[in-house]
């Protein structure tokens, strides 16, 4: 009897290939273990360093150097962290929401793609250049550091980020409303501002609180714009110099006698940003499908 | 007739005042201004930037890029030694980071059940949040003792006969700084590389499925390709974001100049060096060489950023391309794609 065309038995070839296959997924399970694992180590070992110098004093006092490196806070780095972060977002979230309006609801479709190609590119703007930047600009005009100069390079960074996600809200936002309110003989500016955002309100909140969290954690552009020294008390004076949490973090690492301090600055940094981003992220997921759906 | 037209168009006109008749060019101008100070923000970077070099452009002129000095005392200053650090830390970074990121997303996407989807994308994103001073300071005060005590005592025993993997071990170095850079760019990768291929059409992959390719198979031969052009994009953005990362690798590179083969010795980069040294720059001419730097840190961020958008652009007609052939290759079998 001949053997059949076609058998039902896995041939060695096909064995092979299922092998391969299968192997292929085990790489992807374990590059998919290995990312986790890493976020795992950062995150364990920067709580189980930086968790054991938190108390009271650490966020209430400002007492950063001197006698004793182990008692005193970084109130200052707090408050500056919040002043710096507070007067980007009170620049770029206006600023980007009136770029996304001109980009999807108003702008003709050339001015638009140039908008956007600006963002995009300024976006890929690494943050060290953006603060030489805003360094050589005021260093010209103003001639010393001040926390308002490390807020405007903070805007920047900020800025595409906001008129970004903003535009992708704007777009989810469904055309017959703007359809049903231009019908009603509103006229395009109200139609724009009352209906058109105000639904897209909550995206646009989420979007710029993903930027706030990437504003708080950076460092670069504010190494030369504001103060690198220690403060003995907390200013939030905007036309001072004024420290931030990750400018703390910077000057302490290489000093032993502070790193722990540089460790619980970093844990506590670090639980703001990630908290924020995931907290924006999920509502952001949720928003979308509120207006998707 | 007449009368009651004249009546309706005056009430029309009250009712909609004078707000409305201005509102709608004003908004328009508004909005438009706000789009063209973006625009123009770009431009000024790239004027203060070449105005602020000018100096040490001057002096130094273009062999400014292949001197190797950096010599504070004598106020002679080049950026080849920087321009190297940078080249190796962010290709090295890029070369590993990016099977990892792909090998993620394809989990991502192509095996892992819906929940673990969600939540693993979460995490992989949570990563790319993490600021990169924190990650500048578990790079030298974790990562650096393991590097110096495990890692490079254990490549220069097995690939020490490589020149790469030579010289005294540190915790600081070229490896360190590679190592956390692969850590911030892999995420960025990864969730691009996700959204993508969440764009190829299920049928793609069925298609490939049913005539018999193993899951692999399907992959190499239909997803990636169809992909390809956005995974090169966002490949792009990551070494993008490599060469311009100033802080962790500031903290985990050593910070000294010269051009070397081992991987172990110390080196710097462009962004890490404006960084170090702006504050303390003692002469108006060191400070123009920053400038410089910065300068030459923008032409190659602008250059890999623009080239990434134009390498998006023909995503859009890839998969239809894609289903053209399948359906061809089904027609050659007798089946049919619907």
């Amino acid at each position: 009897m001949a053997e059949p065309a076609f058998s039902l038995r896995t041939s060695d070839r096909l064995r092979r290939r299922q092998l391969v296959s299968r192997a292929m997924g085990a790489v992807a399970v374990g590059a998919a273990l290995l990312a986790v694992a890493v976020l795992a180590i950062v995150v364990i070992s920067v709580a189980h360093r930086g968790a054991g110098a938190l108390n009271l004093d650490f966020f209430t006092q400002s007492q950063a150097q001197g006698f004793n490196p182990n008692g005193g806070g970084v109130l200052f780095a707090i408050v500056g962290s919040a002043v710096l972060v507070g007067i980007a977002t009170l620049i770029a979230l206006p600023l980007g929401v009136l770029v996304a309006i001109f980009i999807s609801e108003l702008a003709p479709p050339h001015l638009a793609r140039i908008a956007r190609m600006a963002l995009d590119i300024t976006n890929g703007i690494p943050t060290i250049v953006i603060g030489i930047f805003v360094f050589t600009m005021l260093m010209a005009i103003h001639g010393q550091q001040s926390a308002i100069a490390g807020s405007l390079a903070l805007a920047i960074i900020m800025l595409p980020l906001v008129a970004r996600a903003t535009e992708e809200v704007l777009l989810l936002v469904p055309s017959s409303l703007r359809e049903a309110s231009l019908a009603l003989g509103v006229s395009r500016w109200r139609t724009t501002l009352q209906v058109v955002v105000p639904s897209a309100l909550g995206g646009i909140l989420t979007g710029t609180t993903l930027a706030i969290a990437r504003a708080a954690g950076e460092t670069a552009p504010l190494l030369f714009l504001t103060s690198l020294g220690v403060s003995s008390h907390a200013d939030a004076n905007p036309f001072h110099p004024l420290q931030s949490l990750t400018l703390v973090i910077f000057t302490y690492f290489d000093v032993p006698a502070l790193q722990t301090k540089a460790w619980a600055a970093a844990f506590v940094l670090m639980c703001f940003v990630l908290f924020t981003s995931l907290a924006a992220k999920l509502a952001l997921a949720r928003y979308r499908k509120k207006l998707g759906g | 007739m007449k009368i009651s037209h004249a009546h309706e168009d005056a009430a029309l006109e009250r009712t909609r005042g004078w707000l409305d008749r201005i509102g709608d060019p004003v908004l328009r101008a508004i909005t438009f201004s706000a789009a063209a100070l973006a625009v123009t923000i770009l431009g000024l970077i790239a004027y203060e930037l070449v105005s602020g070099s000018r100096l040490a452009f001057r002096s130094f002129g273009l062999g400014f890029i292949t001197s190797q000095t950096w010599d504070t005392i004598h106020n002679q200053f080049g950026a080849l030694s920087l321009i190297f650090g940078t080249a190796v830390t962010a290709v090295l970074a890029t070369l590993i980071a990016t099977p990892l990121a792909i090998a993620i997303a394809l989990f991502l996407t192509e095996l892992a059940p819906k929940h673990v989807r969600s939540l693993l994308g979460a995490l992989v994103e949570m990563l790319a949040a993490i600021p990169s001073v924190i990650l500048g300071l578990w790079g030298i005060l974790i990562l650096g003792p393991f590097v110096q005590n495990q890692l490079e005592p254990f490549l220069g025993s097995t690939l020490g006969f490589l020149p790469f993997f030579r010289g005294q071990h540190s915790p600081t170095g070229i490896l360190t700084a590679v190592l956390i850079l692969t850590i911030m760019i892999v995420p960025i990768v990864a969730s691009v590389t996700r959204e993508l291929l969440t764009t190829v059409p299920s049928e793609l992959r069925e298609g490939a499925l049913a005539l018999g390719a193993t899951r692999w198979e399907m992959v190499r031969g239909v997803l990636l390709p169809a992909a390809r052009p956005g995974i090169l994009a966002a490949v792009a953005l990551g070494f993008g974001r490599a060469v311009g990362e100033a802080m962790a690798v500031l903290m985990t590179i050593g910070g000294t100049i010269g051009i070397h083969l081992s991987l172990f010795g110390h080196s710097d980069t462009l962004a890490a060096r404006i960084a170090g040294q702006y504050n303390g720059a003692s002469t108006n001419l060191q400070t123009s060489s920053l400038v410089y730097l910065a300068t030459i840190l923008l032409v190659i961020s602008l250059a890999v950023n623009i080239g990434a958008q134009f390498l998006i652009k023909p995503i859009d007609r890839r998969p239809r391309r894609q289903r053209i052939a399948l359906d061809r290759a089904f027609e050659a079998q007798g089946l049919s794609a619907d």
